[in-house]
C-alpha cells in the first residue's frame, strides 16, 4: 500500500513532468515567431513526448485494471489524441527537413498547429472524464458507454482549461528563449493574455465540477491541505503575472511551472484514492505487490540514470539564449 | 469485417508500419557512429559527410518510429483492453524498462542530432554509442514482451485468474533469448543491405564517387556479418518453438502428419481442407534434424490438434518460406562479399564489378521482406491465442464496435506518412555530395 502510495506519486511527477514538458511543442499561437519556437523545440520535443509514453506503461503495468477500464471507456478521445500526436510529431520532423519554401512550410505549419491545439484539449477532456465519476465500470466490462463520459460539459471545460494552461506556459519558457526585445515583448503579451483565459477557465471548470465532478469538487474544496494548496497555486499564478509584468522572465518562469504543478497535485489529491472515479481505487486496480516493487525499483533507477542526461540535454540546448546575450 | 478482424488488421498494420521504423533505429546509430569514429581517427572529411547525412536520415526515421510507437501503446489498451488487464502486472515491466530506454535514446539523439558544434567530439560520439545501445536495448524490451506471449511464464493459473506473479521470471521465458537474438541481428542484416544498396545504386550512376564506396563499405560489415550469423539464431528459434509450440512448428512447416523422421518441406502450398503440402520439396529427416536434432524424432503435426486450437496454416507457411528465402539470399551475397573484399584486398577494386553492385541494389529490399514476414510467422502462427495456451486473442478484445473505422483512419494516415518519408528520403539521398576518388581519377586523366 505504502508502495502503491509513493509509485502514485511518483506518477503524479512523472505525469506532470509530461503535461509540463510537453508545453514546448505547444505554442499555436506564436506562428509569427515560428522560428525561434523550432529552435527551442526541436532537439527536446522527443525526450519530451517520452513523458506521456512513460506515463501509459507505468498505468499499465502498475495498474492494469484501471487502464483497461479507460482504454476501453475513452476509445474514442484516444484514438483521436494518437492521430493528434502522429500528426503533430511528424509535421513538426517533417518541416525541418522539407524544402525550405515558404508554402512547403507553412503546409506543415499549419497542421503542426492545428494538431498541436486539438491534442491538449483531447487530453484535458480525458483527464476530465477520469474525474468526472461517470465512467461505470461491472464485472470488467463498461456499462457507461463509449460517448457519455466525455461529451459532457466539465471534461470538455478542462480540455480547453488544459490548452490554455499549456499555451501560457509556452509562452512564459519562450520569453526566455530569445534575448530580441521585440520576440520578447510578443511573447509577454500572450503570456499575459493566455494567463487571463487561463484563470477564467479555472473558474468556469471549478463551477461545472459541482454538476460534473461533484467528489473531486468535494476533495478540493473541503480538506485543509486542499485550501493551503489552493492558495499556493493562487499566489504561484499571481507572482507568475507580477513577474511577467515586471519582465522578470526567470522568476516568472518558475512560478508558472511552479502553479502547473500544483494544478495536477491538486487534482491527483483530490482524486485520492480513485484512479477511476467512482469505482476503481489504487488499491483495486494495483498490480501485486512484487510488480509494484519491481517497478518501483525501475523507475528510481531510470530517474537516476535519465535525470543529469536530461538536464544536461536542457542545459547543452537551453543554456545558449543566455550565452548569446552575454556576448 | 468484424470487430476482432478489424482489431487485429489495425494491430497487424500498425506493427508492420512500426517494425521497419524500429529496426532501423536500432541499427542506424550503429553505422552513423562507426561512420563518426572512422573519421575521428582518419580526420577524413568524408566520413564526417557520411555521418552526418545519415543522422539525418535516421533523425526523420525516428520521429516516424517515435509516433508510431506511442500508437502502438495505446492500442495495446484501446484493441485489447483484456489481455492489458490480465497481463499488465505481469509483463507491464519489459514495457516501461522499453519506456526508459527509448526516453534514454531520445534523449541522446537530441543532443547528437543538434550538437555537433555544442559538444566536444568524443562526448558526441559517446551519446551517438549510447543512442545505438538504447536503441537495442528498446527492441529487446519489446521482444521480451512478445515472447513471454508465446512461451508465457512466471505466474500460476488459480481459477482463471493469474496468482504468484514473477515479473522477472516472465521476463526470462525460454523464447526470450532466441527471439532477442534473432531480431537484434534481423535489424542490422535488413538496415545494412538496406543502405547498402541505397549507396550501391547511387555508385552505379556514379562510379567513382568516394562518398558512396565509404557508406556501402560500412553498411555492408554490419549488414553481412549479421546475415551471415542469423541462420544460427534461426536455428536456435525453430528448436525452441518445437518445444514451446509445437502447433506453430507444424504450422511453419506444413506438416499436417505426425511423422517420425520428418521431412524439411521447402515452398509448397498447404491445403487445409485436404490437410496435405502440396507441391513442396521434401528434404528427408531434415525437419526432425532441425527442430529435434535427431533424424528419428517425431514431429507433432497439425491433425492432432484440435481444430479450434491451430493458426492459418497458409498464410504462416508461405510466410516462413519467404522469410527463409530472404534471409539465406542475403546469407549468399555477404559471403560473396567477403570472398571478393578478401581477393581484392589490395587493388580496393572489390566495389567495381557492376554485377556485384546490381545486385547489392536487388537485395536491398529483403531484409525488411524478411522481417515482415518473419513477424508474421511469430504473431499469426501464435493464433488464435493472444497469450499462448492462456487467453484466446477473441477474448482479449475491446467491447467497443465499429472498429473498422480506426483501422481504416489509421491505415490512411499511415500510408501518407509512408509516402512522404520517402520522398523526404528520395530527396536526401538525390542530394549525393560529389566527392570524386583520386586513384580513379587520376587513372582517367592517364587514360
Amino acid at each position: 500500500m505504502i508502495a502503491a502510495l509513493v509509485l502514485y506519486a511518483l506518477l503524479g511527477g512523472a505525469d506532470y513532468g509530461g503535461g509540463v514538458w510537453d508545453l514546448f511543442a505547444f505554442g499555436p499561437r506564436a506562428r509569427a515567431q515560428r522560428a525561434l519556437i523550432a529552435e527551442a523545440i526541436s532537439p527536446v520535443w522527443e525526450a519530451n513526448h517520452v513523458w506521456l509514453i512513460l506515463v501509459i506503461v507505468v498505468l499499465f503495468t502498475a495498474f492494469p485494471p484501471a487502464f483497461a477500464a479507460i482504454a476501453t471507456a475513452l476509445n474514442i478521445p484516444i484514438t483521436l489524441l494518437l492521430i493528434g500526436i502522429v500528426l503533430r510529431g511528424t509535421a513538426f520532423t517533417f518541416r525541418t527537413y522539407d524544402v525550405q519554401r515558404d508554402d512547403v512550410q507553412r503546409r506543415w505549419s499549419l497542421v503542426f498547429s492545428i494538431a498541436s491545439i486539438i491534442t491538449p484539449i483531447l487530453l484535458g477532456t480525458i483527464l476530465g472524464a477520469i474525474a468526472s465519476g461517470t465512467i461505470r465500470v461491472e464485472n470488467g466490462s463498461v456499462t457507461s458507454g463509449f460517448f457519455n463520459s466525455w461529451l459532457a460539459p466539465f471534461p470538455l471545460a478542462v480540455g480547453f482549461f488544459a490548452l490554455a494552461l499549456f499555451a501560457f506556459l509556452a509562452a512564459v519558457y519562450l520569453t526566455l528563449e530569445t534575448r530580441e526585445r521585440e520576440l520578447q515583448e510578443d511573447f509577454r503579451r500572450r503570456a499575459l493574455v493566455a494567463g487571463v483565459v487561463v484563470g477564467l477557465l479555472a473558474l468556469t471548470v471549478f463551477v461545472l465540477a459541482q454538476t460534473g465532478a461533484p467528489t473531486v469538487r468535494a476533495g478540493i474544496s473541503r480538506t485543509w491541505w486542499a485550501l493551503i494548496l489552493h492558495i499556493c497555486t493562487g499566489l504561484f499564478a499571481t507572482s507568475a503575472f507580477y513577474f511577467l509584468w515586471t519582465r522578470r522572465y526567470a522568476l516568472a518562469r518558475l512560478c508558472a511551472a511552479a502553479q502547473v504543478t500544483l494544478i495536477l497535485l491538486g487534482w491527483a489529491f483530490a482524486q485520492f484514492p480513485h484512479i477511476v472515479e467512482p469505482n476503481i481505487t489504487i488499491t483495486s486496480a494495483a498490480a501485486p505487490p512484487v510488480t509494484l516493487q519491481l517497478l518501483l525499483a525501475a523507475l528510481i533507477a531510470g530517474v537516476i540514470l535519465l535525470f543529469p542526461s536530461y538536464y544536461y540535454l536542457f542545459r547543452i540546448f537551453k543554456s545558449r539564449a543566455n550565452a548569446e546575450g552575454v556576448r | 469485417m468484424d470487430d476482432l478482424l478489424a482489431a487485429r488488421s489495425q494491430m497487424a498494420m500498425s506493427l508492420a508500419f512500426h517494425i521497419i521504423f524500429a529496426a532501423i533505429g536500432i541499427a542506424m546509430p550503429l553505422l552513423m557512429i562507426i561512420a563518426e569514429w572512422k573519421w575521428l581517427r582518419s580526420k577524413d572529411e568524408i566520413y564526417l559527410t557520411l555521418a552526418k547525412r545519415w543522422a539525418k536520415g535516421t533523425a526523420i526515421l525516428f520521429a516516424v518510429g517515435a509516433v508510431s510507437g506511442t500508437v502502438l501503446s495505446f492500442e495495446l489498451g484501446l484493441l485489447w483492453p483484456g489481455f492489458m488487464g490480465y497481463a499488465g502486472s505481469i509483463i507491464g515491466m519489459p514495457f516501461s524498462l522499453e519506456g526508459f530506454a527509448f526516453f534514454t535514446e531520445a534523449i541522446f539523439l537530441g543532443i547528437y542530432l543538434y550538437g555537433w558544434t555544442r559538444v566536444p567530439p568524443r562526448a558526441h560520439l559517446f551519446a551517438g554509442a549510447v543512442v545505438a545501445l538504447s536503441g537495442v536495448m528498446s527492441g529487446i524490451f519489446v521482444v521480451i514482451a512478445n515472447a513471454w506471449m508465446n512461451a508465457p511464464t512466471g505466474f500460476r493459473l488459480v481459477d482463471g485468474k493469474p496468482v504468484n506473479i514473477d515479473p522477472i521470471a516472465a521476463m526470462m521465458s525460454t523464447a526470450a533469448l532466441p527471439q532477442t537474438l534473432h531480431m537484434t541481428l534481423a535489424a542490422y542484416a535488413a538496415t545494412g543491405f538496406a543502405v547498402a544498396g541505397i549507396h550501391a545504386f547511387m555508385l552505379r550512376r556514379d562510379r567513382t564517387n568516394r562518398f558512396h564506396k565509404a557508406a556501402l563499405n560500412i553498411a555492408l560489415v554490419v549488414g553481412g556479418v549479421s546475415a551471415i550469423l542469423q541462420p544460427l539464431s534461426g536455428d536456435f528459434i525453430a528448436k525452441t518453438v518445437a518445444k514451446t509450440q509445437p502447433v506453430k512448428l507444424a504450422a511453419l512447416e506444413g506438416q499436417f502428419q505426425t511423422e517420425q523422421a520428418a521431412p524439411l518441406r521447402i515452398g509448397g502450398i498447404p491445403d487445409e481442407q485436404a490437410g496435405v503440402t502440396r507441391y513442396a520439396i521434401e528434404v528427408p529427416y531434415a525437419l526432425s534434424i532441425l527442430a529435434y536434432s535427431d533424424p528419428h524424432a517425431v514431429v507433432k503435426g497439425l491433425n492432432d490438434f484440435p481444430s479450434d486450437a491451430r493458426p492459418p496454416v497458409a498464410i504462416v507457411h508461405i510466410s516462413f518460406q519467404i522469410m527463409v528465402a530472404c534471409g539465406v539470399a542475403m546469407m549468399l551475397v555477404a559471403l560473396w562479399a567477403a570472398w571478393r573484399y578478401l581477393r581484392c584486398r589490395r587493388n580496393q577494386k572489390w566495389l567495381d564489378s557492376k554485377w556485384f553492385l546490381r545486385l547489392l541494389v536487388a537485395v536491398a529490399p529483403l531484409g525488411f521482406i524478411g522481417i515482415e514476414t518473419g513477424w508474421t510467422v511469430t504473431e499469426v502462427g501464435r493464433q488464435p491465442w493472444i497469450i499462448y495456451g492462456v487467453m484466446r486473442t477473441s477474448e482479449a478484445v475491446t467491447p467497443m464496435n465499429g472498429l473498422v473505422v480506426p483501422f481504416i483512419t489509421f491505415t490512411v494516415l499511415y500510408i501518407f506518412l509512408a509516402v512522404i518519408t520517402v520522398w523526404l528520403l528520395l530527396r536526401q539521398v538525390a542530394a549525393s555530395p560529389h566527392a570524386p576518388d583520386p586513384i580513379a581519377k587520376e587513372a582517367r586523366v592517364a587514360a
